[in-house]
Protein backbone atom coordinates (compact mmCIF):
# COMPACT_ATOMS: atom_id res chain seq x y z
CA UNK A 1 0.00 0.00 0.00
CA UNK A 2 0.89 3.64 -1.05
CA UNK A 3 -0.14 7.02 -0.63
CA UNK A 4 -0.92 9.81 -3.22
CA UNK A 5 2.17 12.11 -2.91
CA UNK A 6 0.31 15.33 -3.47
CA UNK A 7 -2.73 14.34 -0.67
CA UNK A 8 -0.08 13.57 1.54
CA UNK A 9 1.58 16.86 1.33
CA UNK A 10 -1.62 18.83 1.13
CA UNK A 11 -2.81 17.12 4.09
CA UNK A 12 0.41 17.80 6.38
CA UNK A 13 -0.37 21.40 5.39
CA UNK A 14 -3.59 21.69 5.58
CA UNK A 15 -4.62 24.41 9.15
CA UNK A 16 -0.97 24.37 9.25
CA UNK A 17 -0.03 26.76 12.29
CA UNK A 18 1.51 30.66 11.71
CA UNK A 19 4.66 29.21 13.00
CA UNK A 20 5.33 26.29 11.09
CA UNK A 21 8.12 27.01 8.54
CA UNK A 22 8.94 24.57 5.59
CA UNK A 23 12.06 23.90 3.20
CA UNK A 24 11.59 21.76 0.52
CA UNK A 25 13.71 19.82 -1.46
CA UNK A 26 14.42 20.40 -5.38
CA UNK A 27 12.05 18.73 -7.89
CA UNK A 28 8.31 16.62 -6.98
CA UNK A 29 9.28 18.16 -3.01
CA UNK A 30 8.85 21.41 -4.16
CA UNK A 31 5.92 20.93 -6.63
CA UNK A 32 4.33 19.09 -3.98
CA UNK A 33 4.49 21.65 -1.34
CA UNK A 34 3.56 24.57 -4.25
CA UNK A 35 0.39 21.98 -5.13
CA UNK A 36 -0.26 22.55 -1.49
CA UNK A 37 -0.73 26.75 -1.51
CA UNK A 38 2.27 28.79 -1.78
CA UNK A 39 3.06 30.32 1.32
CA UNK A 40 5.92 32.79 2.13
CA UNK A 41 6.70 30.68 4.92
CA UNK A 42 7.66 27.99 2.49
CA UNK A 43 11.39 28.06 1.46
CA UNK A 44 11.63 25.58 -1.85
CA UNK A 45 15.15 24.41 -3.16
CA UNK A 46 15.51 24.28 -7.07
CA UNK A 47 19.05 22.98 -6.91
CA UNK A 48 21.42 22.26 -4.32
CA UNK A 49 20.58 18.85 -4.09
CA UNK A 50 21.94 17.14 -0.53
CA UNK A 51 21.02 20.46 0.89
CA UNK A 52 17.08 20.42 2.06
CA UNK A 53 17.67 18.84 5.39
CA UNK A 54 20.86 21.64 6.30
CA UNK A 55 18.95 24.54 5.28
CA UNK A 56 16.13 23.41 7.37
CA UNK A 57 18.80 22.69 10.59
CA UNK A 58 20.23 25.81 10.38
CA UNK A 59 16.49 27.19 10.57
CA UNK A 60 15.43 25.35 13.11
CA UNK A 61 18.57 26.32 15.35
CA UNK A 62 17.71 30.01 14.40
CA UNK A 63 14.24 29.34 15.56
CA UNK A 64 14.04 27.29 18.25
CA UNK A 65 10.15 28.91 18.90
CA UNK A 66 8.78 27.78 15.61
CA UNK A 67 8.70 24.29 14.16
CA UNK A 68 10.50 24.02 10.84
CA UNK A 69 9.46 20.85 8.66
CA UNK A 70 11.84 19.71 5.72
CA UNK A 71 10.00 18.03 2.87
CA UNK A 72 12.18 15.97 0.28
CA UNK A 73 12.53 12.68 -1.69
CA UNK A 74 14.65 9.57 -1.03
CA UNK A 75 17.55 10.86 -3.65
CA UNK A 76 17.65 14.03 -2.39
CA UNK A 77 18.16 12.51 1.19
CA UNK A 78 20.32 10.07 0.11
CA UNK A 79 22.92 13.07 -1.74
CA UNK A 80 23.06 14.56 1.86
CA UNK A 81 22.90 10.94 3.89
CA UNK A 82 25.94 12.38 6.14
CA UNK A 83 23.14 15.46 7.01
CA UNK A 84 21.38 12.59 9.33
CA UNK A 85 24.09 11.97 11.22
CA UNK A 86 25.01 15.81 11.78
CA UNK A 87 21.30 16.78 13.10
CA UNK A 88 21.21 14.09 14.94
CA UNK A 89 23.95 15.20 17.31
CA UNK A 90 22.66 18.43 17.12
CA UNK A 91 18.57 17.10 17.96
CA UNK A 92 16.48 19.75 17.58
CA UNK A 93 13.09 19.30 19.25
CA UNK A 94 11.89 21.84 16.50
CA UNK A 95 12.37 19.82 13.66
CA UNK A 96 10.94 17.09 11.28
CA UNK A 97 12.04 15.40 8.13
CA UNK A 98 9.35 13.74 5.94
CA UNK A 99 11.07 11.63 3.54
CA UNK A 100 8.73 11.20 -0.03
CA UNK A 101 10.14 8.30 -0.94
CA UNK A 102 9.24 6.66 -4.10
CA UNK A 103 12.36 4.48 -4.53
CA UNK A 104 12.44 7.03 -7.76
CA UNK A 105 14.66 9.85 -9.29
CA UNK A 106 11.82 11.25 -10.38
CA UNK A 107 13.14 14.33 -11.93
CA UNK A 108 15.63 12.33 -14.19
CA UNK A 109 13.17 9.54 -15.66
CA UNK A 110 12.10 7.52 -12.79
CA UNK A 111 15.17 5.31 -12.34
CA UNK A 112 15.35 3.35 -9.37
CA UNK A 113 16.89 5.29 -6.31
CA UNK A 114 19.16 3.16 -3.19
CA UNK A 115 16.15 3.05 -1.55
CA UNK A 116 14.08 0.64 -4.08
CA UNK A 117 17.62 -1.62 -3.78
CA UNK A 118 16.90 -2.21 -0.13
CA UNK A 119 18.89 1.14 1.91
CA UNK A 120 16.61 1.65 4.78
CA UNK A 121 16.01 5.48 5.40
CA UNK A 122 14.18 5.01 8.74
CA UNK A 123 17.47 2.62 10.28
CA UNK A 124 19.12 5.36 8.89
CA UNK A 125 17.63 7.91 10.46
CA UNK A 126 17.51 5.60 14.06
CA UNK A 127 20.70 4.89 14.10
CA UNK A 128 21.76 8.49 13.72
CA UNK A 129 19.82 9.34 16.96
CA UNK A 130 16.67 10.84 16.05
CA UNK A 131 14.11 10.86 18.65
CA UNK A 132 10.79 9.71 16.76
CA UNK A 133 11.41 8.05 13.30
CA UNK A 134 8.57 5.68 11.75
CA UNK A 135 6.83 4.81 8.65
CA UNK A 136 3.92 6.01 6.75
CA UNK A 137 1.89 4.20 3.84
CA UNK A 138 -1.40 4.68 4.23
CA UNK A 139 -4.29 7.14 5.93
CA UNK A 140 -3.82 6.55 9.41
CA UNK A 141 0.15 6.88 8.96
CA UNK A 142 -0.85 10.44 7.84
CA UNK A 143 -2.78 11.54 10.57
CA UNK A 144 -0.55 10.25 13.46
CA UNK A 145 2.33 11.98 11.43
CA UNK A 146 -0.01 15.28 11.29
CA UNK A 147 -0.49 14.54 15.49
CA UNK A 148 3.11 14.00 15.40
CA UNK A 149 3.91 17.42 13.37
CA UNK A 150 1.56 19.48 15.70
CA UNK A 151 2.18 17.78 19.36
CA UNK A 152 4.94 16.08 19.39
CA UNK A 153 8.84 16.93 20.19
CA UNK A 154 11.88 16.11 19.62
CA UNK A 155 13.64 16.23 16.14
CA UNK A 156 11.10 13.80 14.07
CA UNK A 157 11.97 11.99 10.63
CA UNK A 158 9.17 10.04 8.97
CA UNK A 159 9.64 7.96 5.48
CA UNK A 160 6.42 8.39 3.65
CA UNK A 161 6.12 5.47 1.12
CA UNK A 162 4.53 7.55 -1.77
CA UNK A 163 3.46 5.71 -5.02
CA UNK A 164 5.90 5.84 -7.98
CA UNK A 165 3.87 7.75 -9.91
CA UNK A 166 4.66 11.26 -11.97
CA UNK A 167 1.78 14.21 -10.92
CA UNK A 168 1.49 17.19 -13.57
CA UNK A 169 4.16 19.77 -12.07
CA UNK A 170 3.12 22.82 -10.07
CA UNK A 171 6.22 25.31 -10.36
CA UNK A 172 6.31 27.73 -7.63
CA UNK A 173 8.86 30.67 -8.03
CA UNK A 174 12.63 29.91 -8.94
CA UNK A 175 13.75 33.40 -7.74
CA UNK A 176 15.94 32.57 -4.60
CA UNK A 177 16.38 35.83 -3.90
CA UNK A 178 12.65 36.62 -3.47
CA UNK A 179 12.08 33.48 -1.42
CA UNK A 180 14.37 34.38 0.59
CA UNK A 181 13.67 37.31 1.49
CA UNK A 182 9.79 37.28 1.93
CA UNK A 183 10.47 33.99 4.09
CA UNK A 184 12.53 36.56 6.29
CA UNK A 185 10.01 39.07 5.71
CA UNK A 186 7.19 36.79 7.14
CA UNK A 187 8.85 36.05 10.25
CA UNK A 188 10.01 39.29 11.18
CA UNK A 189 13.98 39.15 10.91
CA UNK A 190 14.77 41.55 8.68
CA UNK A 191 18.07 42.87 9.91
CA UNK A 192 17.98 46.57 10.09
CA UNK B 1 53.98 24.39 17.24
CA UNK B 2 57.30 25.07 16.07
CA UNK B 3 59.65 27.99 16.26
CA UNK B 4 58.75 29.20 13.04
CA UNK B 5 54.88 29.78 13.96
CA UNK B 6 55.48 31.13 17.41
CA UNK B 7 53.67 34.41 17.36
CA UNK B 8 52.91 37.07 20.20
CA UNK B 9 49.29 37.39 18.33
CA UNK B 10 47.34 34.67 19.30
CA UNK B 11 45.21 34.95 16.28
CA UNK B 12 42.86 31.93 16.82
CA UNK B 13 41.82 34.09 20.26
CA UNK B 14 41.68 36.86 17.71
CA UNK B 15 39.53 35.72 15.17
CA UNK B 16 37.29 34.86 18.15
CA UNK B 17 36.57 37.70 19.40
CA UNK B 18 35.73 39.17 15.95
CA UNK B 19 33.13 36.21 15.53
CA UNK B 20 31.41 37.00 18.60
CA UNK B 21 31.95 40.67 17.99
CA UNK B 22 29.84 40.09 14.61
CA UNK B 23 27.31 38.59 16.23
CA UNK B 24 27.70 34.79 14.85
CA UNK B 25 25.36 32.28 16.43
CA UNK B 26 26.26 29.06 13.72
CA UNK B 27 29.45 28.36 13.33
CA UNK B 28 30.19 24.52 11.65
CA UNK B 29 33.45 22.85 11.23
CA UNK B 30 34.75 19.60 10.14
CA UNK B 31 37.13 19.27 13.09
CA UNK B 32 40.67 20.63 11.39
CA UNK B 33 44.34 20.81 13.42
CA UNK B 34 44.26 24.37 12.05
CA UNK B 35 41.04 25.78 13.30
CA UNK B 36 41.33 23.44 16.96
CA UNK B 37 41.75 26.42 19.06
CA UNK B 38 39.71 28.80 17.01
CA UNK B 39 36.63 26.07 17.47
CA UNK B 40 37.56 25.43 21.16
CA UNK B 41 36.98 29.13 21.99
CA UNK B 42 33.74 28.38 19.49
CA UNK B 43 32.58 25.42 22.10
CA UNK B 44 33.09 27.52 25.06
CA UNK B 45 31.32 30.65 24.24
CA UNK B 46 27.32 30.38 25.13
CA UNK B 47 25.90 33.03 22.27
CA UNK B 48 27.31 30.18 19.71
CA UNK B 49 26.22 26.66 18.47
CA UNK B 50 28.48 24.54 17.51
CA UNK B 51 27.40 22.10 14.51
CA UNK B 52 30.14 19.13 13.98
CA UNK B 53 29.94 18.32 10.15
CA UNK B 54 30.52 15.57 8.19
CA UNK B 55 31.19 17.28 5.09
CA UNK B 56 31.65 20.85 4.63
CA UNK B 57 28.75 21.47 1.90
CA UNK B 58 26.67 20.78 4.96
CA UNK B 59 28.13 24.01 6.41
CA UNK B 60 27.03 25.87 2.97
CA UNK B 61 23.11 25.26 3.17
CA UNK B 62 23.54 25.02 7.26
CA UNK B 63 24.65 28.93 6.65
CA UNK B 64 21.52 29.50 4.09
CA UNK B 65 18.79 28.10 6.98
CA UNK B 66 20.69 30.44 9.80
CA UNK B 67 20.30 33.47 7.85
CA UNK B 68 16.73 32.59 6.71
CA UNK B 69 15.69 32.24 10.80
CA UNK B 70 17.89 35.68 10.82
CA UNK B 71 21.12 34.39 12.66
CA UNK B 72 24.61 34.48 11.43
CA UNK B 73 26.69 31.89 11.15
CA UNK B 74 30.30 30.93 10.02
CA UNK B 75 31.78 27.79 8.72
CA UNK B 76 35.37 26.86 9.55
CA UNK B 77 37.21 24.34 7.26
CA UNK B 78 40.52 23.14 5.65
CA UNK B 79 41.60 23.89 1.81
CA UNK B 80 40.70 19.95 0.97
CA UNK B 81 36.83 21.22 1.57
CA UNK B 82 36.81 23.68 -0.48
CA UNK B 83 36.08 21.02 -3.38
CA UNK B 84 33.36 19.69 -1.67
CA UNK B 85 31.38 22.62 -1.45
CA UNK B 86 31.29 23.79 -4.91
CA UNK B 87 27.53 22.64 -6.08
CA UNK B 88 26.32 23.93 -2.29
CA UNK B 89 27.62 27.29 -3.52
CA UNK B 90 24.99 27.72 -6.33
CA UNK B 91 22.64 27.98 -3.23
CA UNK B 92 24.32 31.27 -1.71
CA UNK B 93 24.61 32.48 -5.43
CA UNK B 94 21.16 32.07 -6.59
CA UNK B 95 19.87 33.34 -3.43
CA UNK B 96 22.43 36.02 -2.73
CA UNK B 97 22.63 34.53 1.13
CA UNK B 98 25.82 36.01 3.13
CA UNK B 99 28.04 32.70 3.45
CA UNK B 100 31.42 33.83 6.16
CA UNK B 101 33.79 30.82 5.50
CA UNK B 102 37.28 30.52 7.31
CA UNK B 103 39.85 28.17 5.41
CA UNK B 104 43.15 26.85 7.17
CA UNK B 105 45.19 26.06 3.33
CA UNK B 106 47.15 23.05 2.82
CA UNK B 107 49.13 21.91 0.07
CA UNK B 108 51.32 25.14 0.23
CA UNK B 109 53.97 26.54 2.79
CA UNK B 110 56.04 23.31 3.62
CA UNK B 111 53.52 20.91 2.79
CA UNK B 112 54.84 17.53 3.30
CA UNK B 113 51.76 15.32 2.01
CA UNK B 114 51.55 15.79 -1.90
CA UNK B 115 47.92 14.65 -1.75
CA UNK B 116 46.99 18.30 -0.41
CA UNK B 117 48.53 19.83 -3.09
CA UNK B 118 46.04 19.58 -5.96
CA UNK B 119 43.45 21.02 -4.23
CA UNK B 120 45.30 23.27 -1.97
CA UNK B 121 46.62 24.88 -5.20
CA UNK B 122 43.42 25.58 -6.50
CA UNK B 123 41.13 27.03 -3.93
CA UNK B 124 41.31 30.53 -4.76
CA UNK B 125 40.33 30.38 -8.70
CA UNK B 126 38.02 27.66 -7.36
CA UNK B 127 36.50 30.18 -4.52
CA UNK B 128 36.21 32.57 -7.61
CA UNK B 129 34.07 31.03 -9.88
CA UNK B 130 31.59 29.78 -7.45
CA UNK B 131 31.60 33.91 -6.50
CA UNK B 132 33.01 33.33 -3.38
CA UNK B 133 35.75 36.47 -2.58
CA UNK B 134 38.42 35.78 -0.87
CA UNK B 135 40.92 37.42 1.29
CA UNK B 136 44.00 36.22 2.22
CA UNK B 137 46.25 35.83 5.49
CA UNK B 138 49.72 35.40 5.87
CA UNK B 139 50.51 37.27 9.02
CA UNK B 140 49.48 36.73 12.54
CA UNK B 141 48.56 40.62 13.34
CA UNK B 142 46.53 40.83 10.31
CA UNK B 143 43.95 37.69 11.18
CA UNK B 144 41.18 39.39 13.28
CA UNK B 145 41.02 42.60 10.83
CA UNK B 146 40.05 40.34 8.00
CA UNK B 147 38.12 38.92 9.51
CA UNK B 148 36.23 41.36 10.52
CA UNK B 149 36.12 43.31 6.68
CA UNK B 150 35.19 39.87 5.56
CA UNK B 151 32.16 39.73 8.04
CA UNK B 152 31.22 42.98 7.82
CA UNK B 153 31.07 42.42 3.61
CA UNK B 154 29.16 39.24 3.56
CA UNK B 155 26.54 40.42 6.16
CA UNK B 156 26.49 43.73 4.91
CA UNK B 157 26.06 43.22 1.21
CA UNK B 158 25.08 39.34 1.32
CA UNK B 159 28.18 38.09 -0.47
CA UNK B 160 30.02 35.36 0.10
CA UNK B 161 33.43 35.83 1.59
CA UNK B 162 36.28 33.01 2.61
CA UNK B 163 39.37 33.70 4.35
CA UNK B 164 42.17 31.55 3.25
CA UNK B 165 44.78 31.66 6.27
CA UNK B 166 48.15 30.43 4.83
CA UNK B 167 49.85 27.24 5.74
CA UNK B 168 52.70 29.50 6.93
CA UNK B 169 50.35 31.46 9.36
CA UNK B 170 49.18 27.80 10.77
CA UNK B 171 52.83 26.06 10.76
CA UNK B 172 53.99 22.81 9.87
CA UNK B 173 51.73 19.96 10.72
CA UNK B 174 53.01 18.60 14.02
CA UNK B 175 51.65 14.95 14.53
CA UNK B 176 49.71 15.44 17.92
CA UNK B 177 46.07 15.76 18.54
CA UNK B 178 44.75 19.14 17.95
Amino acid sequence: MTLERRKTVATLLADRDDGLLVVTGLGSATYDAAAAGDDPRNFYLWGAMGGCLMVALGLALAQPGRRVLAITGDGETLMGLGSLATIGVQSPANLSIVVLDNGRYGETGMQESHTALGVDLCAAARSCGMARVFEIHDEAGVARLVRELQTGTGTLFARAIIAADDPPRVLPSRDGVYLKTRLRHAIGCDEP
Amino acid sequence: MNAESVSPVDWPLDIHRVLEAAGIRQVSYVPDAGHAGLIRACQATPSMRTVKLTTEEEGVALAAGAWLGGQRSALLMQSSGVGNCVNMLSLVTACRFPLLTIVTMRGEWAEFNPWQVPMGTIVEPVLRLCNVLTYRVDRAEEAGETVQAAADLAFGGDLAVAVLLSQRLIGRKQWVHG
